[in-house]
């Protein structure tokens, strides 16, 4: 029964990953940067949650207010440093996102403590197989908010001006520029929405799992991961490495201990990279 | 030519007349003093790799931390049982006497430096595979990972940190302590720093800065791009271990994620410094560094409790601004002094049409 609490954890939290890492993806293949700061932008959005739970509002709403804020944090973020890196090396990009990841943790820490803090659904949990799976449904509820995002975020990139401008940005920004569309205004916007989808994935984690000042790294790392092994702009794969990810992270906890937790992921990094590396240079080519 | 040398002589005694002496003119600063030292080796060690050979690493934090570790571990390991000691305050039931806890530190500092070596030419072909930005993140993540699985195992105080053994108190004199940690960096500093320059003068830097503007090129060449790399990232580890295992001594405590694999303190200061005085330049590093520490001390305690967000700020402000660091500012400004040959027609006429 622990394997089938486990699958169903790892499943639930996969889902979660695929968020962030699609918001990762988004910006990736738009505007060429890895963002390091890309969980503590998720950080900063449970807290966001967390705030409206202290007022007494119920912190579900989180899923919608977080990410209203978070894309207008993207947004002034884009026009303070990331316009700079955009078209740099993408080491540039790395280090200065980085800088911004400790900004960010430490004035977080400064407004909202060091506490490990977690908002408070009162969902309840579900009870399977004779009561010996317990399922919050919180976990529940935050897969079911992530997919809902995830499916009307394709449909705006697939329908909408702006979804359609940011695609032909990323096909190939100097043609897009030439027949019109403000690259300028497409690479805010971008980072906006990857912004509020880190807005909606943190409020979701509020609720869920729980929130310190410098666990943003780690969400950094799942996403990278999640976005190399799925490839950009690739939603289900993205959606099934998520899941993958969250499963590999559920029983690496349950067999190795749950001090070893961060540690496996980070791990597993290498070990994607590396195996990729070994794949490709069979053929003489390497990872770009 | 003879010129040149004997200015180049005067500069580097002079230099070395100033470090042997610098503990005793700023007795009080001895600690800042060393890790002044360390801090120009990381960067120096970290220029050969992200300035050189163009792989901006984040992982070389892994043999600093893991430098710390060996050193202390086998300056206890020698002499008592390891589990014991870190298990709770094995420091105060186990003393080290004088000699004991010299030939612990030489026999520690010893194998903190070969083993880092041997582990980096062990891993080097898997993960200097990777190119570019991948590199940096597997790197990142290395560094990480190491931290967060040290910070497990019980043997080397898992969480709870690892005290290293506390300088002999059988020796009287009280400045003698900062006095050792400093000379012995300073050791290493001079070291570090001929081992890099005999690399500057040498075919094996063109060999990286080959690899470093175009890998595929310097292959295509007939330039065994992995060997070399390996052997860079080697010698880098080699002078990582070695920082690592004084910083250990002196800090006299390890923790695994804040002091050891601290990659976000050390980790990104040695990236930092090697930025800020200019990639891919001998005294780059050295004087980045120490504009760095002297920027950082002053500040730390004016911003107390900021400095972290003053340390962001710095790194975005370096890195978008400042890419090329101060001496490529310098090179740009006088590139004569460089030894850069240009010429004056060129020049006028380029005046002329601004």
């Amino acid at each position: 029964m622990l394997m089938v609490q486990a699958s169903l954890d790892g499943i639930l939290l996969g889902i979660l990953f695929a968020l962030i890492a699609y918001g990762m993806a988004l910006q990736w293949g738009v505007m060429n940067i890895i963002n390091i700061a890309q969980g503590d932008l998720v950080i900063l959005g449970g807290y966001i949650a967390y705030t409206i739970y202290l007022w007494g509002i119920h912190p579900a709403w989180g899923v919608i207010i977080s990410p209203i804020i978070m894309f207008f944090v993207g947004w002034g973020l884009y026009k303070l440093v990331i316009n700079k890196v955009v078209d740099r090396d993408l080491f540039i990009s790395i280090l200065a996102t980085f800088g911004i990841a400790i900004v960010f943790q430490q004035l977080m820490n400064f407004i909202f403590g060091a506490d490990v803090v977690v908002a408070q659904s009162e969902y309840g949990t579900t009870m399977l197989f004779d009561n010996s799976v317990t399922l919050p449904n919180s976990k529940i509820f935050s897969a079911f908010i992530s997919v809902l995002y995830a499916v009307a975020l394709v449909i705006y990139m697939k329908k909408s001006r702006l979804g359609r401008a940011i695609r032909a940005t990323a096909q190939n920004a100097r043609a897009a520029k030439i027949l019109g569309v403000d690259t300028e205004k497409v690479y805010a916007a971008t980072f906006g929405i990857n912004a509020a989808l880190c807005g909606i994935a943190g409020a979701l984690i509020s609720i869920t799992l729980t929130l310190h000042p410098y666990v943003g790294l780690p969400y950094t790392v799942r996403s990278f991961m999640i976005v190399i092994v799925a490839g950009l702009g690739n939603l289900p794969a993205v959606a099934v490495s998520g899941m993958g990810l969250g499963l590999f992270e559920e029983f690496a906890d349950y067999i190795l201990g749950t001090e070893f937790r961060i540690g496996a992921v980070f791990m597993l990094l290498v070990l994607i990279l590396v195996y990729r590396r070994f794949k490709l240079s069979k053929k003489r080519e390497y990872l770009k | 030519m003879g010129n040149i040398k004997q200015k180049d002589l005067i500069l580097y005694s002079g230099l070395i007349i100033l470090g042997l002496a610098a503990p005793y003119l700023f007795s009080a600063f001895k600690v800042q003093l060393t890790y002044l030292c360390v801090l120009i080796v990381l960067a120096m060690t970290w220029n050969l790799q992200g300035g050189e050979m163009g792989y901006n690493t984040f992982g070389n934090i892994l043999f600093y931390g893991l430098g710390m570790y060996l050193t202390a571990s086998v300056q206890v390991g020698m002499f008592f049982p390891l589990a014991e000691w870190t298990e709770s305050g094995g420091e105060k039931t186990f003393v080290h006497t004088t000699a004991q806890y010299f030939q612990g530190i030489g026999v520690g500092l010893l194998v903190s430096a070969i083993v880092p070596a041997v582990i980096a030419g062990a891993i080097g072909y898997a993960i200097l595979g990777l190119r570019g930005h991948y590199f940096a993140i597997c790197t990142l993540g290395l560094g990480i990972a190491a931290g967060e699985i040290a910070g497990g195992i019980e043997i080397i105080g898992a969480g709870q940190g690892f005290t290293t053994p506390p300088f002999p108190a059988e020796i009287v004199d009280t400045e003698a302590r900062g006095k050792f940690f400093y000379f012995l960096s300073f050791a290493l500093l001079v070291g570090t720093f001929i081992f890099v320059k005999y690399i500057y003068g040498s075919r094996f830097r063109l060999i990286l800065n080959a690899i470093r503007d175009n890998e595929d090129k310097a292959e295509a060449m007939g330039i065994q791009t992995m060997k070399y790399k390996i052997v860079g990232w080697m010698c880098s580890a080699f002078f990582c271990g070695l920082a690592g295992g004084i910083m250990g001594g002196l800090i006299g405590y390890i923790d695994s994620t804040d002091v050891a694999f601290d990659g976000r303190e050390m980790g990104v200061f040695m990236v930092l410094m090697a930025i800020l005085g200019g990639k891919g330049t001998l005294w780059g590093p050295v004087i980045g560094a120490t504009l760095f520490h002297f920027f950082k001390e002053g500040l730390w305690t004016l911003i107390l409790g900021w400095q972290y967000v003053a340390l962001g700020v710095l790194i975005v402000v370096i890195v978008v601004y400042f890419p090329e660091g101060l001496m490529g500012w310098l090179r740009e400004k006088y590139p004569e002094r460089f030894g850069e040959v240009i010429d004056e027609k060129d020049r006028k006429a380029q005046v002329e049409l601004k």
